[in-house]
């Protein structure tokens, strides 16, 4: 740093704001960058004064930020912000297909609603942070540079996070086998996906649904005995299902993303 | 101050911010039509005007921009990225600000949670959300109400939440989609001002049945009739089109209702 410090009539001049040669102004107001001792003997009034005497009442009236709602970012970043009554609802399925269990209403108690309806509850929550028609700022959404794939996948997990939790406990309650529900339910998931990336989730999710009600459900009902479908015996092909829709989701990722 | 990144200093490699050659957008699957047929469009920096009557594809052409619209046949670069496969859209797309006519939220979140979200969505460094969510929300005028639901706002106000989303991004293309409806008076003109400002760093697009908007506000106007481009040029070409014998109340509305009603295919009545 340099030795020499302005004198204090410059320095005064310099506070007031006077018209000083521009070379000398540059020069005190490089020093004073440096040096904190002169930047002290700068006189506070009348320019700090005038400058806080204006800014005071503005910084008052400035309102605070509240930070009541940080979880809501947090929860809005993996779960839809329309899925929330959806996630309930898919509980309080569960919940009742639990109930009814318990009764023993169902075909005198043969049949296990909670394995009926475990397949396609998930596929109800990922339709719920998909469709179209479900979700105002759709339009929005899909022109970020977010949407895509690594959303689906966020808001997916989300929908199973809550989901399969809920049928353990209602497995434990009713005494279903774990391999029984687990593989169909994250088949059925992965081919929403699979088959949403060609016609649309909401639409995916409806033909999936429709067929499983038609082809097991009724069934099931109509005879009073569970399907062959949920026997534990039919793990390895839900497992082949659940391989071959995972195989689709990952080939239209690197199709996108090696582009991208 | 904000840090500003080698990206943002890097010199522009690209001439147009949008180039379309021979652009068809077909809507409305097998038995549809091309709301945009064969467009052809260069727009660089400044505040564009898009005019047109109605149904004449405004809607179909800024979604196309937008990149939720895909363009059936012609060839459509932004900012030097050719779209079409998937080629760097992710990239582009975080560089994009977009209000759509009919612009859907959350009514339960706030305005800065909303706008935080979709700040969020575009992939903005997370240190970065807060300071430019504010500054977004200042420029439209709604730092105050920053805190309320969106549920307890007014359709103006909803619209310059609107307006905050697209802009929060700092993005180098706005495409603004009838922004003005729902804007009293006195909003429209601080809306002009904002987006005269926004011209001077980014390609501002702006749909509008409005023509003293245009006249006011925007560098260029563009003048769009049954999907095809009629005319391109300054707002004082579009008075200079226009005789006294033409419809309408100022010279600019003269000089739109002559290049519609030469157009081919287009009578009078509506």
């Amino acid at each position: 740093m340099t030795a020499h410090h302005p004198g204090e009539q410059l320095l005064r001049q310099y506070a007031r704001g006077d018209d000083i040669p521009a070379d000398r102004l540059w020069a005190v107001e490089a020093h004073l960058e440096g040096c904190a001792p002169c930047r002290g003997r700068l006189d506070p009034d009348p320019i700090a004064e005038q400058v806080w005497a204006d800014l005071a009442p503005v910084l008052d009236r400035t309102p605070q930020m509240p930070r009541a709602r940080s979880w809501l970012r947090h929860v809005s970043h993996w779960v839809s912000p329309v899925a929330g009554p959806w996630l309930a609802m898919i509980l309080l399925v569960t919940a009742v297909a639990v109930a009814l269990d318990q009764a023993g209403s169902v075909a005198r108690g043969q049949i296990s609603l909670v394995l009926l309806v475990a397949p396609v509850l998930p596929v109800l929550g990922v339709a719920a942070s998909w469709g179209r028609a479900m979700d105002p700022a759709y339009e929005l959404t899909s022109a970020t540079p977010r949407a895509g794939l690594p959303l689906v996948f966020r808001r997916t997990v989300a929908v199973l996070a809550v989901v399969v939790p809920g049928l353990l406990v209602a497995s434990l309650v009713t005494g279903a086998s774990l391999t029984r529900w687990m593989l169909p339910c994250l088949a059925f998931t992965t081919c929403t996906l699979a088959l949403g990336g060609l016609i649309g989730i909401t639409r995916a999710a409806l033909t999936l649904i429709a067929g499983w009600a038609a082809g097991i459900v009724l069934p099931t009902i109509a005879l009073s005995r569970t399907s062959v479908a949920l026997d534990v015996a039919a793990a390895p092909v839900w497992a082949a299902v659940l391989a071959a829709a995972l195989i689709v989701i990952a080939v239209r990722f690197r199709t996108q993303s090696r582009s991208s | 101050m904000r840090a500003v990144g080698a990206e943002e200093v890097a010199p522009t490699s690209h001439p147009w911010e949008i180039q379309a050659d021979g652009l068809v957008v077909r809507v409305g699957g097998r038995r549809g039509r091309n709301a945009v047929n064969e467009l052809t469009l260069r727009l660089g920096r400044g505040v564009h005007g898009l005019l047109g009557p109605n149904g004449a594809g405004k809607t179909t052409l800024i979604r196309t921009l937008a990149t939720v619209q895909k363009p059936s046949a012609g060839s459509l670069s932004l900012l030097g990225t050719p779209l079409g496969g998937s080629a760097g859209l992710r990239k582009l797309r975080r560089k994009l600000g977009y209000l759509p006519q009919h612009f859907g939220y959350y009514k339960r979140f706030t305005v800065r949670e909303f706008v935080e979200y979709l700040a969020w969505l575009k992939e903005m460094p997370p240190e970065t959300i807060p300071g430019a969510v504010q500054r977004a929300l200042e420029k439209v005028g709604l730092a105050d109400r920053a805190d309320d639901r969106l549920k307890t706002l007014s359709g103006g106000m909803v619209r310059r939440v609107g307006i905050a989303q697209a802009i929060v991004n700092d993005p180098e293309v706005l495409l603004l989609d009838e922004p003005t409806v729902g804007l009293d008076p006195a909003q429209r003109l601080r809306f002009r001002e904002l987006v005269v400002e926004l011209g001077q760093q980014s390609c501002v697009l702006i749909s509008t049945h409005l023509v003293e908007d245009v006249a006011a506000a925007c560098s260029d106007v563009v003048l769009v009739a049954e999907g095809s481009l009629v005319f391109q040029g300054t707002p004082a070409d579009l008075v200079a089109a226009g005789t006294e014998d033409h419809v309408g109340d100022s010279p600019i509305e003269r000089g739109y209702s002559a290049l519609i009603n030469a157009a081919p295919g287009q009578g009078g009545g509506w």
